[in-house]
């Protein structure tokens, strides 16, 4: 076979997929086949490249050219130019929003120009639905070389040593966590790979699956030889379909070239992996209640201890790992603990992927070291904020986090100074508010979310979040008085104190972080019963300035809620007598504000 | 496929794989690489600028210069195609006019392994 002239690299991820990437990907083979290309020009499928914003995303290797918001027919354009005649198609390539200038090489762009990529390392490079292409970047050698040169306590070192913390939100120390289930003596041992992300806007372990399934095979494989498990199960939600067909791919061509199944790498080692499929209910990311819907029972959580690394799935001793802190496995086996230290913090090593959201520039998934502060990730990586419009807070660590503000814009990020901030790393959701965002509203969207997700085994976490959610409902629809702003309060710190699971112990976060940091917009909802960003419907009141209303009577006639009247007043220089607006029965549908052409009706 | 019996097997595996991910793997660091550029406008195409880069691709390959290929548009030499740029790293792109077969493999035995002069050189203000 002759070799390949060149690669064409497109996104096969969710986001772009969902932006016809497969078409792209067909009329590619097609004209490539046309012009009798297919034999020196090879097309590749990928997982995600991080820069959905932009998506789908072509990229033609080797001269390293990144091409943005492809549609399908433009791939004729590409092959015509590009491929033959080495013209690279401008329009088509990222434009950097401050000079204007096109950039072809995403080693240029500001998106990428800060990210290091560990755990994503593949996603984007290479196909994952072959094996081979995961091998020949190295895939299976950190296993190979922990079962032909390490025993298991040392691969157990090794992790401990390089401080690689859970990605899914805690940070517990995953080399302890190895340690704990390894020295449990039992016939059978599981080693659990958590896949089950359920916070809003959070999609790296998604784009891990999609982009690069090998790694989490291996990892599981290096995890059940550290700990003594010969079985692995993957807990993954059913919504996630791409990444349930490309894990299982890469389950049995793993299989195939014998690194699962028994005897691997004719070490005596065995181990093999399963899918367990979840209904996608929050709580089931918390690791008692994951095991639980595993084993067909309830996805509730119970009491720790016993910890899992004690009594786990069916009874026997398990260990549950993130995706993403399994992502980082194989290479720290590979590259040593040292290197790992060499990134990031001193008490939180490595990088972490985050899913930037909301509004924001560069919405999409992005891997930097830990130690950033979040004025880089949000004004430079994140291109700073839609529309001109001021930075306000952003959203961390989904309905188990906080918010944070301007002032923290600075703090270098680890797992400890979010905490201590108010907020939480969670799985790593981003979401980035302007002015336009109002607090109260942001908070009781999170607590609507936990109240729905609430397994309502134990009482603060069923009720007390029910009741929160009532007293956020009469703050944003003005009912509310500074007495409830205390209860709500009080109420939150007891929730916090007494629920059963990390579920209901975080829960109130969103609320308490927003009442910490904006507790002026609290008092302004009920003491003023307005609402700055303009929000809460029911605070904002429209009205006609009658100096500039001509009575032409066009708002009325549009009026669903026909409580717009005309007055008596006619302003100096107009005929008619100008209108106004009833507000006991106002709907505040906005219907008068579109119909208006004189600019005379305002929200206040 | 056979199976991976052992680290050996593995490793031997990947070898075999690796130069099937070369063009990605370059394409991540041109810079510590010989780039080749070859200008792929009509008259590049009609003097044989293709098959001229197949052949170095090739020859590339057999004499062990890890190098990067790629294709630009004309250069504006077409009285001097096939045109080719080679950058060696670290020093200043030097370009070639008339580049057939034998030219090309002289280009890459003399010039990119041996730094010595060869016939050919466009001179180019940069």
């Amino acid at each position: 076979m002759a070799k390949y002239k060149m690669h064409i690299l497109i996104c096969g991820g969710t986001g772009c997929k969902s932006s016809n990437s497969l078409q792209i990907i067909e009329n590619f083979h097609n004209i490539l086949a046309e012009k009798g290309l297919s034999n020196e020009v090879q097309v590749i499928k990928t997982g995600c490249f991080g820069f959905c914003e932009k998506g789908p995303i072509v990229k033609v290797m080797p001269d390293n050219t990144f091409y943005t918001q492809v549609k399908p027919e433009d791939v004729r354009r590409i092959v015509e130019e590009h491929i033959i005649k080495g013209r690279k198609v401008s329009e088509l390539l990222y434009t950097n929003p401050e000079t204007k200038e096109h950039v072809s090489d995403s080693k240029h762009m500001d998106f990428y120009r800060k990210q290091i990529r560990i755990a994503l390392r593949n996603c984007g490079f290479i196909d994952p639905e072959n094996i081979e292409e995961s091998i020949s970047r190295g895939g299976y050698e950190a296993l190979a070389k922990c079962l032909t040169e390490m025993t298991p306590q040392q691969v157990i070192d090794v992790i401990t040593k390089s401080g690689l913390r859970g990605r899914g939100g805690a940070g517990f120390p995953t080399g302890v966590k190895w340690g704990l289930c390894a020295k449990n003596e039992a016939d059978q041992k599981y080693i659990i790979c958590n896949a089950d992300e359920g916070d809003p806007g959070a999609f790296m372990d998604r784009s891990i699956l999609e982009g690069d399934p090998n790694s989490i095979v291996e990892a599981l494989a290096i995890g059940g030889y550290a700990i003594g498990a010969s079985k692995g199960l993957v807990y993954i939600r059913a919504e996630y379909p791409l990444a349930i067909d490309r894990l299982k791919i890469a389950i049995e061509q793993a299989r195939e070239y014998g690194l699962l199944g028994e005897d691997i790498l004719g070490t005596g080692f065995n181990f093999d992996i399963e899918l367990r499929y979840g209904a996608g209910a929050f709580v089931c990311g918390e690791e008692t209640a994951l095991i639980h819907s595993m084993e067909g029972q309830r996805g509730e959580p119970t009491l720790k201890p016993p910890f899992p690394a004690v009594k786990g799935y069916m009874g026997k001793p398990s260990n549950v790992n993130n995706v993403e802190t399994l992502a980082n496995i194989p290479i720290i086996i590979t590259k040593g603990a040292d290197w790992f230290r060499t990134i990031g913090t001193e008490k939180s090593p490595g990088t972490k992927v985050f899913a930037l959201a909301g509004q924001i520039n560069n919405v999409g998934l992005i891997e930097v070291p830990m130690g950033i502060t979040l004025r880089e990730i949000i004004f430079e990586i994140g291109g700073g904020i839609k529309d001109g419009r001021q930075f306000k807070a952003v959203q961390t660590g989904g309905p188990s986090g906080g918010c944070l503000t301007a002032k923290h814009l600075d703090t270098a990020i680890d797992y400890d100074s979010l905490v201590a901030a108010g907020s939480m790393m969670g799985s790593g959701g981003m979401v980035v508010m302007d002015e336009t965002s109002c607090m109260p509203a942001i908070a009781t969207f999170y607590l609507e979310f936990t109240c729905e997700e609430s397994c309502g085994k134990c009482t603060p976490c069923r009720i007390g979040n029910k009741r929160m959610c009532e007293m956020l409902e009469k703050i944003t629809s003005g009912r509310g008085t500074m007495e409830d702003l205390y209860a709500l309060r009080d109420l939150a710190a007891v929730i916090k104190d007494s629920a059963l699971c990390g579920l209901g112990q975080t829960s109130p976060n969103p609320v308490l972080s927003t009442m910490d940091n904006f507790w002026d917009e609290y008092v302004e909802h009920v003491v003023d019963k307005k609402c700055r960003a303009g929000v809460c419907k029911k605070l904002m009141k429209y009205v006609i300035d009658p100096e500039k209303c001509i009575g032409c009577g066009k708002c009325a006639k549009n009026c669903p809620a026909e409580t717009i009247t005309r007055t008596d007043y006619v302003a100096p220089g107009h005929k008619l007598a100008s209108m106004v607006i009833g507000q006991d029965k106002c709907v505040k549908c906005g219907a008068c504000i579109t119909n208006c052409k004189f600019g005379a009706i305002s929200v206040k | 496929m056979t199976k991976v019996k052992s680290l050996a097997d593995l490793k031997a595996m990947r070898e075999k794989l690796k130069a099937n991910l070369d063009i990605r793997e370059k394409a991540e660091n041109p810079e510590s690489l010989v780039q080749i550029k070859v200008a792929m406008g009509t008259c590049g195409i009609a003097a044989g600028a293709k098959q001229v880069m197949e052949y170095m691709m090739q020859k590339a390959d057999e004499l062990n210069i890890e190098a990067v290929f790629t294709q630009t548009g004309c250069m504006g030499y077409c009285n001097a195609e096939p045109t080719i740029e080679v950058r060696m790293p670290g020093k200043d792109p030097v370009v070639f006019g008339g580049v057939d077969n034998n030219r090309a493999e002289e280009i890459l035995t003399k010039y990119v392994q041996k730094g010595e002069q060869v016939e050919g050189v466009i001179p180019v203000s940069y």
